[in-house]
């Protein structure tokens, strides 16, 4: 088990760790970098969805061992830098429709509406309701339909 | 009581005349506060068991007092006056701080404490930082979150203490700004003088302070000057919580609290025999630690239940090493039973007796006394029968349950986003065999509670682990724990039978009995010494059941004699069961409100004016008629959509929903990767009245949550139990509403103030959501569903995880995976 580097929230890290150990645990246990949260540790529910090269995924089924020196891994600490602002648009969108409840989730959800705009508008179109519907990101406190109207106005402004 | 400590209030702030009349000969109402002695401003008012103390209960001044408000013990120094108080401070730079002796889960009341604090002062919200205060075991049963008290409770209390502040505020202004303090107003955090000078908060925090503690009393602002109450206010953590610096348990930064997970038996509260491995896990990558420990709810209660507890230096270590244990596992509690055997022993329970009723007509046990005089005039009536099955529910949240503990040199430090650290603090202390003062309990915000965390179990599993190895532990349970090993809303049947008269049009009698896996209330319900006689042998537990049962059930509607039964099968520690956002509700409520659509319909009548003209409450009658009009009721749809209505008191509020549901094929058979589609809820109009909502903004968001939370118990949200366990072992296996199944459109009407006090709203709204969708539901596919959820099959549409070893292994597909799901089963639509 060599020393890994990759880069988190654009600086470069170094962890000693074993080859297996999934990366949220990495990013949270190790590093200490805690946005990202545990909810299935399976890759169902979502919480823990991160950026990696631009893309979400989700870090609790990822081994630390598969993310290469040139990865650029992006938690919600680092979304705001990849615009350059204090705060991402859909972060904005976020607070002005005082998403969250509990907000245990949300940063997961973020991540992901981020990742689906980025997609839809790459793919030349428009966020709609069916793009929503097919977000995976569990929240148990049930701030669904907010979410909903947040993603359509960030995605305005991104 | 020392006459030191009852110096005579400052004539400048005091009334003369302390039973002056004010406006409209009303009598102001004043209450009783302390000014605390400290560098800065801080006051104080006592939580009591009925809130505040009224000082115009009082017939004249201070003598008396103490023959109401007995300050002999407490005022013997200041600091022990100072012991049970609820504290405000103003600080140096003139923010004001309260620490709220409540959890904050995502109901908000940390916000609802700001704006009652902000309206109070004339402070900006984001001004006031409310914090969670540890366990205070002198707050006695005033440290609970549950039942959505908490606004209706510190409502009085907070703005006591900030109208004390502001008092004290003003006085030294007056001074500074040459003012008579009368004139004096604050607002945005400055103290405003009649010319137009002003002095801000910042200058005054040190000049306000007070060298002694001592009584004072105050008078609150009139509800018709209110400004920033009744508006929409953002929660106070929306920031942290988007931007991922929000600190929930895990997230603490506690030195060498290393990650600690646990390998549970393969049924309910089974037990270790034996580990035949420990050496070889012990030296496995990253393991520090690996114990036996007990997972007994409380020592000493019948139910002896163990595991194994591994500490690693990740969370992903732990869980490899908890499924490397090789562990003989000895009987579970319930081996036997499936969902078919609970609902025979339900069924097979003899039907219970009637309860007190809200209507005088019961005293015959048992059966409703048709033969009265009464249906003389009634002529012949018809009857109408109906069994309702509820499956086990889960009320796990997103956050699992965590906790962490350093138990070593005599002492205990936990962090756990309790409910009701009072509790946990005096459980620990029993487990650990320490006192209550040896036991700190802090209380970090939590990830969603639902009534899950009224109970200990984490705090009690990370105390123990800390303490066999004298290490600190941060301790998660997986999400198979919480599926398999955590609290559940029992599974219960609904029986319902109605008489009534088609000559006159009427409902005759209305009889409602439900029969339940017991409900552990123990932790939760009544306070400390009611939940010790609920553990007594033979029982009150019953009868605490019976009692919560009847606290919170209710028919909305005059449906003629109305009788309620309630009983329960087994201890009520058999299975691990708890409160579940908004109790029996959940269930209570649908099967009643399927049978009300039942008999208007008998009875030739739209569910909507059945309803509107059965209902003898104003404000409930209000509310209906809001989602009549805003919610388009009796629009004409298509084939296959129908619209489902019910009202709901509870909590000093009042609540309709108005749902409609979309059964067509094309939508309940529509396709998402892995995602569980089925019949959808296209649109919600929910109408509420909390007599007056402190912040609407976030009352609409409970009831957002409520819906969700509703459509998940119609349609998908259950455990199935097998042979001594429940079958699942994660999200996608336990149903909860997904963005998939969330309704498009919702509309929640806040209603104008009914009244001068707020009501509570974090559970009002499940049961109502959970009928109204029911109700919709039958209405569109013509059939009345008898067993909830509906997609409750007994053939599980999605592969079992195992239950040895116990924790789903994490995929390394992460990468390529996203976003479709590894490890999700089938579509499957529940009404197919
Ligand atoms: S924790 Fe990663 S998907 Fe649930
Ligand atoms: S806000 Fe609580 S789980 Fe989503």
């Amino acid at each position: 088990m060599p020393p890994r580097t990759f880069k988190v929230n654009g600086r470069p890290v170094t962890v000693d760790i074993e080859d297996d150990v999934r990366l949220l645990w990495v990013l949270r246990d190790v590093l200490g970098i805690t946005g990202p949260k545990y909810g299935c540790g399976i890759n169902v529910c979502k919480a823990c969805t991160s950026h990696i090269n631009g893309r979400a995924f989700n870090p609790c089924s990822v081994p630390v061992s598969a993310i290469q020196p040139t990865d650029e891994v992006t938690t919600i600490e680092g979304l705001p830098d990849t615009v350059g602002a204090d705060l991402h648009p859909m972060q904005e969108a976020w607070i002005d429709r005082d998403v969250p409840q509990c907000g245990y989730c949300q940063p997961g959800q973020i991540m992901a509406a981020v990742d689906l705009v980025k997609k839809v508008e790459a793919d030349g179109g428009s966020i709609t309701d069916d793009d929503i519907d097919e977000i995976r990101n569990m929240c148990a406190c049930g701030t669904y339909s907010r979410i909903r109207e947040a993603i359509k106005q960030g995605a305005e402004n991104m | 009581m020392p006459a030191k400590h009852r110096s005579a209030p400052r004539p400048s702030r005091r009334p003369a005349d302390r039973t002056r009349p004010t406006v409209a000969g009303m009598e102001r109402r004043r209450f009783l506060g302390y000014l605390i002695a400290a560098p800065t401003l801080a006051v104080g008012v006592k939580l009591t068991a009925d809130s505040v103390l009224e000082a115009n209960a009082l017939p004249s001044p201070a003598p008396e007092v103490s023959e109401v408000y007995d300050l002999s013990d407490l005022l013997l120094d200041s600091t022990r006056a100072t012991a049970n108080l609820i504290t405000v401070v103003v600080n140096e730079d003139g923010t004001v701080s309260f620490s709220i002796p409540r959890a904050e889960s995502g109901q908000g009341i940390t916000t609802t404490a700001a704006v009652l604090i902000a309206e109070e002062m004339g402070i900006d919200v984001s001004d006031v930082n409310v914090t969670l205060a540890d366990a205070r075991p002198e707050l006695l049963f005033n440290q609970q979150t549950q039942g959505s008290a908490s606004v209706i409770s510190i409502y009085t209390p907070v703005r006591v203490a900030a109208a004390l502040a502001r008092g004290q505020l003003v006085e030294a202004a007056a001074t500074i700004l040459g003012d008579e303090a009368e004139n004096l107003r604050t607002t945005g955090g400055r103290v405003l003088s009649t010319a137009g000078s002003s002095v801000p908060f910042a200058e005054l925090a040190t000049a306000a302070a007070n060298s002694v503690t001592r009584e004072a009393i105050t008078e609150l602002k009139p509800v018709d000057d209110f400004t920033v109450i009744g508006t929409d206010t953002r929660r106070d953590d929306v920031r942290a919580a988007v931007t991922g610096s929000k600190k929930y348990t895990m997230d603490l930064d506690v030195p060498d609290a290393l990650p600690t997970m646990i390998a549970r038996p393969p049924t309910i509260k089974g037990t270790v025999e034996s580990v035949n491995n420990l050496d070889q896990v012990r030296t496995m990558p990253g393991v520090t630690d690996v114990v036996e420990i007990s997972t007994d709810a409380e020592p000493g209660r019948g139910t002896t239940s163990s595991a194994v507890a591994v500490r690693a230096r990740t969370f992903g270590q732990c869980i490899d090493a908890v499924n490397a244990l090789d562990i003989t596992w000895g009987g579970g509690n319930v081996d036997d039973e499936s969902d078919e055997t609970i609902l025979e022993q339900l069924r097979a329970a003899d039907a219970p007796a009637n309860l007190p009723s809200p209507t005088p007509l019961d005293e015959v046990g048992g059966v409703v006394p048709l033969a009265t005089d009464a249906l003389g005039a009634v002529g012949p009536v018809e009857a109408l029968e109906q069994e309702f099955v509820f499956y086990w529910r889960s009320n796990a949240a997103m956050e699992p349950n965590v906790a962490i503990a350093d138990v070593r040199d005599g002492e205990a430090e936990v962090w756990t986003p309790s409910q009701i650290p009072i509790v946990t603090q005096s459980q620990l202390a029993q487990v650990l065999g320490m006192t209550p003062a040896q036991v700190t309990v802090h209380v970090p915000r939590g990830g969603g509670a639902f009534g899950r965390r009224l109970f200990s179990d984490a705090a009690l599993d990370a105390a123990r682990v800390s303490q066999e190895i004298g290490k600190p532990v941060r301790l998660m349970w997986h999400r198979a724990d919480e599926c398999r090993a955590g609290r559940v809303h029992p599974m219960c049947i609904s029986r319902v039978k109605a008489t009534y008269s088609p000559g006159l049009g009427e409902v005759v009698s209305f009889e409602q009995r439900q029969t339940s896996v017991a409900t552990d209330y123990t932790e939760s319900f009544g306070d400390m010494i009611t939940s010790q006689a609920a553990k007594l042998p033979f029982a009150n537990e019953l009868t605490l059941s019976q009692t919560v049962f009847l606290l919170t059930a209710s028919v909305p509607y005059d449906l003629g004699a109305i009788v309620f039964g309630y009983n329960e099968i087994f201890d009520f520690d058999r299975f691990a069961t708890g409160s579940v956002r908004n109790l029996n509700n959940q269930d209570f409520r649908p099967a009643q409100e399927l049978m009300v659509d039942q008999l208007a319909e008998r009875l030739g009548k739209d569910p909507m004016d059945f309803r509107i003209n059965r209902v003898e409450d104003e404000r409930a009658k209000a509310v209906l008629e809001a989602v009549r009009d805003e919610g388009d009721w009796g629009r004409d749809l298509p084939e296959g959509v129908a619209q489902g209505v019910v009202v709901h008191n509870e909590y000093k509020g009042s609540v309709a929903v108005l749902a409609e549901v979309d059964t067509r094929p094309a939508t309940a058979e529509r396709e998402i990767r892995g995602a569980t589609t089925g019949p959808r809820v296209r649109k919600v109009t929910v109408a509420v009245d909390v007599g007056l909502a402190i912040n609407p903004l976030g009352l609409k968001a409970q009831m957002e949550g409520g819906v969700m939370t509703g459509i998940s118990h119609v349609f998908t949200g259950s455990l199935h139990l097998r042979d001594g366990n429940f079958l699942e072992g994660s999200w996608d296996d336990y149903r909860y509403t997904r963005h998939w199944n969330a309704p498009p459109e919702i509309d929640v009407i806040v209603m104008p103030p009914s009244g001068d006090r707020p009501g509570g709203a974090g559970e009002l709204a499940v049961g109502a959501a959970t009928a109204a969708v029911a109700c919709a539901y039958a209405r569109a596919v013509g059939e009345m569903p008898t067993s909830f959820p509906i997609g409750h099959t007994k053939d599980v549409p999605f592969e079992v995880k195992k239950f040895v070893p116990p924790l789903p292994p994490s995929p390394t597909d992460g990468l390529t995976a996203y976003p479709t799901p590894s490890a999700a089963g089938p579509a499957f639509n529940p009404a197919s």
